[in-house]
């Protein structure tokens, strides 16, 4: 009965923590494609700015992961093509999977690491020096001052992030493929572009949109939730890449289920 | 101009505050007075709106504040002003641009009128010049004069203070009564100041509150104050710490009501 009781708490503790992302995502959304129909400008310079910071300085590190994630996906499934003697598939394989499935998630799980814990960090301090009741005081809605550009940096940046991770993903799998698999630089990338369909790609750039949304709900939510005391920005800020992590996964999982179910017939 | 009706706030089940009921004329300077953990400072975010109270009213303006609706509720927030215990600044944006933001927000002025009015508030808090530079350059005491300003910038008709003075050393804390004492003067606001520093209170006060746990325990002027024979108003003024528990039982049983069932006395201490 008591193990009951705990679950049911839990479930019902994570349900409203889900609701309370989907509104904070609404309210951030509802500002920044209703509200400046309604004569609320968006604060464009600092959605540039986040998106600046958000999206084109994570180019670097990103490209260099998803490179080598590239050249490991070739590396693997040659590992099991070589013993059917179709080594040529290497390109298919690593450019489908990259475009599906790891281009979209490690850019998230990098966008996570570098500007969801950012967010929580910056609000969760502004929380604590009492930055965002002073907003409230002068009349200034947080979540539109504070949420809402980075929200449309996000939902902006990495759709294009992740098209540059695939891309860095197929000359990643390309370096294997030209000097292992008897491919030229040309072959190895017309191979891969035979493989892509349009949606293959379209469905990653549908994921990425959803994971941009998490991560800046999460992110802000967190920092926004942040109690006094600094130690609490900590905890808000690992909280905000933990749990980022895991809902990420959990869209993911619904989304490629979703795919599955409407591609099919 | 406020008028409070028998606020209660309660955090997670614990009631901070037990009714408390009081008025602040227009133009007149009131301070809020009390302890630590006396309830003040959620008495004063309860004024400002950023905490609900479970009951009770708040009247400011003639609208029930804890009644109408988000708009109406920003409008009103647009004529207070309130200056905060560490300033809270904005970090990421320089001295000038924090005091420019009110009026971006909520105006439509033109950039150069608004940085004119920013140069005048700055002036008016003696930080003319400092519109450059970031509030992590600044001195504790300047940062709540820029917060001061920015607090200005709406010209508001009620300005908040929330422990002007705490943290600063007492010629820095001095100017800043200095500062509320010229506004006072020069605007006929309505101040509401929440502090527990008396010298600062008897020079800037027409009225004072003394808040204790969360009950008001005397609405004075300063010279009735000052008079006053009530126990609790002449232990604060007199600053006579809390006096001792009396009775060693009492302080046993406070020792020991955590654990109610382990009620018999250890041997070591029995006489």
């Amino acid at each position: 009965m008591e193990f009951a009781r705990k679950v049911g708490a839990a479930v019902i503790n994570a349900l409203s923590y889900l609701g309370s992302l989907a509104r904070l995502a609404g309210r951030a959304a509802f500002a920044a494609f209703i509200g400046p129909f309604l004569g609320r400008p968006v604060r464009f310079k600092s959605a540039v700015a986040q998106a600046m910071e958000a999206g084109v300085r994570a180019l670097p590190i990103l490209s260099l992961i998803t490179f080598f994630i590239g050249l490991i996906l070739a590396l693997q499934s040659a590992y099991e093509l070589k013993r059917f003697g179709a080594l040529n598939f290497v390109a298919s394989a690593v450019a489908i999977s990259m475009s599906r499935e790891l281009g979209p998630l490690i850019t998230a799980i990098v966008v996570i690491g570098r500007s969801g814990s950012a967010f929580a960090a910056e609000i969760g301090t502004m929380k604590v020096s009492e930055e965002i009741d002073a907003l409230e005081t002068m009349a200034i809605d947080p979540v539109h001052f504070l949420v809402t550009p980075k929200f449309i940096a996000m939902v902006l940046m990495l759709p294009c992030l992740t098209i540059w991770a695939n891309s860095m993903g197929i000359l990643g799998g390309s370096l294997f493929g030209v000097l292992q698999a008897d491919f030229t630089w040309i072959r190895y990338i017309h191979a891969s572009l035979e493989a892509l369909f349009l949606r293959d790609i379209v469905t990653g750039l549908i994921k990425s949109f959803m994971f941009g949304v998490t991560i800046t709900a999460v992110g802000c939510l967190e920092g926004l939730s942040t109690g006094g005391g600094a130690e609490q920005v900590g905890r808000s800020t690992t909280r905000a890449v933990v749990v980022s992590i895991f809902l990420v996964i959990l869209v993911d999982l619904v989304f490629t289920t979703l795919f599955f179910f409407l591609g099919a017939h | 101009m406020i008028s409070l009706r028998d606020i209660r706030v309660s955090y997670s089940g614990r009631e901070i505050l037990h009714g408390i009921t009081f008025d602040v004329q227009r133009g007149e300077t009131l301070v809020i007075l009390g302890g630590s953990g006396s309830g003040k400072s959620t008495l004063l975010r309860t004024l400002v709106g950023l905490e609900k109270p479970s009951s009770g009213e708040v009247w400011i303006a003639g609208k029930n504040f804890s009644a109408i609706s988000e708009t109406e509720r920003d409008e009103i927030r647009k004529k207070i002003g309130m200056s905060f215990q560490g300033g809270a600044l904005f970090g990421s944006m320089t001295v000038g641009e924090n005091v420019a933001l009110p009026l971006r927000e909520h105006t439509k002025l033109e950039n150069s009128t608004i940085d004119i009015m920013v140069r005048l508030k700055l002036d008016q808090v003696g930080l003319s010049g400092y519109e450059q530079y970031m509030p992590s350059q600044l001195s504790g005491g300047m940062k709540k004069r820029a917060a001061v300003a920015r607090a200005l910038a709406m010209d508001p008709e009620i300005l908040f203070f929330d422990e002007p003075s705490a943290g600063l050393d007492p010629i820095i804390a001095a100017g800043i009564d200095q500062l509320i004492l010229d506004l006072k003067q020069a605007f006929r606001m309505t101040i509401i100041v929440v502090t527990h520093e008396l010298a600062s209170a008897f020079l800037i006060a027409d009225r004072m509150v003394l808040i204790n746990k969360g009950d008001v325990v005397a609405i004075a002027t300063v010279k009735e104050m000052q008079n006053s024979t009530h126990p609790r108003v002449r232990q604060f003024m007199d600053r006579v710490p809390e006096p001792a528990v009396a009775q060693e039982l009492d302080y046993l049983q406070m020792l020991t009501e955590q654990h109610p069932r382990q009620g018999a006395p250890s041997p070591g201490k029995s006489r």
